[in-house]
């Protein structure tokens, strides 16, 4: 055989291999509305930028007729490539050959490429659409998936992990994405549970469609499972995009600068009611003072009462973290909890300064709060903002009652400025039900006990519902115009850019989960 | 703020907010106080045997049912001295978490 025939068998050998599980079954995976595994990389990378390992992995089944079996890749397609220029290690499983069904041989293609990843300090792209395990491959199926949540574990904070949930991804497979930092899922064609809806009615008699149990809406409003909800594959692969232009590459550098850009001529006094009890969209806020007036919001669907996300000033990525009086009054809860604090702790892992801005009166009150655990949720909050060493910056626009003032980066967990708005009301609680307390007895005692509440609730508003009481005490660095928002934070940011602190040496510490 | 959003109330502190409210929010469960007389199953599962009748005199700590659940047997037992008032279960019964499966009432 000469050379040229050598490269013609090679090319015939992988030719064939990337056909995948044959056009029947990619005509199947096409009229679910899904694309294929190696669609759906290059739709992600930059154009001819897939470089591709593994491809003549063969699967290592040896019982149950398996042997005989040729599964192209092993269900699971590897490589490398570019997004904007910049490397990243991707994986994508490729249900048309035996379901993506994860095997040993699959199960060690992806942590070739997860160790690949870590060790050249470069994000992680995986695409899951798999029917679990292999059962023919029984317990080293399992192994596979241990060895994988193993990896995700170590890299966590090392590099940013994106899973993005194409198709089933059932059983143990889903603790995979749930370890990483970004969980993107697609109406009709994401379905993540831990039992599937079959054995759900066998055991309990429930009877519950895959959609209702764990598709895409599901997990991006209820569970808090997913960070990213898009109608359709292509709206995906545009979020994971974006996501990717306001992070790092490693916890060792930072996002990369883009061109500064002012934001949208908007007052912000006009956007904020004095009246604190009626509420606006937090969003116009952030939007008023980011670059471009962008804000890339995350989780957007679940538990709205919280807004976190990314958005630009003067061309740096910035963390936002906000509270949303236009949903349950912007109070913090257990879920609006969860959602911060891991929000929190992805910026300070990975060097992007967060912003906070403050307008909440308090937790919200409730049987099904206390009993859900908001103590050790709420907590959370207070251990990310506590633990956080990158650059942090609040401004308090309206209400900082209580709890939910320390907990919203007080000066008290070590925020580097606070500033406040001449609206504030800085205080250990609203005006209504600190009047109750403190002046119970003549409230009680007066002839008309309702004139006498409105004007104790009055004289406390006055004494105690502003910015001053706190800027005497320089829990707040300074009481600012609300037009000087952006400037001020700008400034901030600006001397904060090496601020260098350390934390007592320990090996981890035990946050809250 | 744009005008077709529907505000509802919520109070927090004696204060009344105007906001809108979650899915999530509005079909939280409502705390009820739970009867000590009613024996609920404390996990889904199906009935395999019912072994008490309404009537009969039951010490604390005798099986009154024995509840398949997770492939294991539960014996769901009587929590003090006194009578059986009314089953609401029979074998082969599918029951979710928390139903009501006997009625008791200490002697």
């Amino acid at each position: 055989m000469s050379l040229k025939n050598n490269i013609l068998d090679l090319r015939k050998r992988k030719e064939e291999i990337k056909k995948g599980g044959g056009e029947e079954a990619i005509e199947k995976q096409a009229q679910m509305g899904k694309l294929t595994a190696r669609e759906r990389i290059l739709a992600i990378l930059d154009e001819n930028s897939f470089h591709e390992y593994d491809i003549f992995v063969e699967h290592s089944a040896r019982d149950f007729g398996m042997e005989a079996k040729v599964l192209h890749g092993d269900g699971v397609i590897i490589g490398t490539g570019t997004i904007y220029n910049k490397p990243v290690c991707i994986f994508a499983q490729d249900f048309t050959v035996a379901g993506g069904s994860l095997g040993l041989m699959h199960a060690q293609k992806i942590t070739k490429i997860m160790d690949h990843s870590l060790k050249m300090r470069v994000p992680l792209i995986g695409i899951n659409d798999s029917g679990g395990a292999r059962i023919q491959e029984g317990v080293n199926s399992l192994a596979g998936y241990g060895e994988i949540f193993f990896r995700n574990t170590l890299a966590s904070g090392v590099i940013p992990q994106i899973s993005v949930i194409l198709g089933p991804c059932a059983g143990g497979a889903v603790y995979s994405p749930a370890l990483t930092d970004f969980v993107f899922v697609v109406e009709n064609i994401s379905k993540m549970f831990i039992t599937g809806p079959s054995v759900i009615k066998s055991v309990l008699g429930e009877d519950i469609s895959m959609e209702d149990l764990g598709g895409a809406r599901v997990h991006a409003e209820i569970t808090g499972n997913a960070h990213f909800y898009a109608a359709n594959e292509q709206e995906c692969f545009e979020q994971i995009k974006k996501l990717i232009t306001y992070i790092p590459w490693n916890n060792e550098q930072k996002p990369q600068p883009f061109p500064a850009k002012p934001p949208k001529k908007v007052k912000v006094e006009k956007i904020v009611p004095s009246d604190p009890k009626l509420p606006y969209d937090m969003r116009d806020i952030i939007k008023a003072i980011t670059d471009g007036s962008d804000f890339f919001e995350i989780m957007e669907h679940f538990a709205p009462n919280i807004l976190i996300g990314f958005g630009r000033m003067e061309g740096e990525t910035v963390g936002f973290v906000a509270n949303q009086p236009m949903v349950l009054a912007g109070v913090l809860d257990t879920d609006s909890s969860d959602k911060a604090a891991r929000f929190i702790r992805f910026c300070d892992a990975f060097n992007i300064p967060i912003v906070t801005l403050e307008d909440l009166p308090g937790y919200l009150p409730g049987v099904d709060q206390e009993h859900s655990g908001v103590i050790r949720h709420g907590a959370k909050i207070l251990y990310a903002y506590s633990e956080a060493t990158v650059p942090k910056i609040t401004v308090i626009l309206r209400k900082a009652y209580g709890g939910g003032y320390i907990a919203m980066n007080s000066r008290h967990l070590r925020a580097d400025f606070v500033f406040a708005w001449p609206t504030a009301e800085i205080a250990v609680m609203g005006p209504e039900g600190a009047a109750n307390i403190v002046f119970r007895k003549e409230i009680m005692e007066a002839e008309d006990p309702e004139a006498m509440r409105q004007q104790k609730i009055q004289e406390y508003k006055e004494k105690f519902a502003n910015p001053y009481v706190a800027a005497a005490k320089g829990y707040i660095d300074e009481v600012i115009e609300p037009e000087e928002t952006r400037s001020r934070i700008l400034h901030a940011l600006k001397v904060s850019k090496n601020k260098n602190i350390s934390m007592p040496v320990k090996k981890h510490g035990i946050p809250p989960f | 703020m744009a005008e077709e959003v529907k505000l509802d109330h919520l109070i927090v502190q004696g204060a009344m907010y105007k906001t809108t409210l979650t899915a999530k929010f509005k079909h939280r469960k409502a705390w009820k106080s739970p009867n000590p007389n009613l024996i609920y199953s404390f996990i889904p599962g199906t009935v395999i045997e019912v072994l008490v009748k309404p009537g009969q005199k039951v010490k604390q700590g005798e099986t009154l049912i024995l509840l398949e659940a997770m492939k294991m047997h539960n014996n769901i037992v009587m929590p003090f001295d006194g009578e059986v008032v009314k089953v609401n279960v029979q074998p082969k019964d599918l029951v979710s978490k928390k139903e009501a499966m006997i009625e008791v009432r200490p002697r």
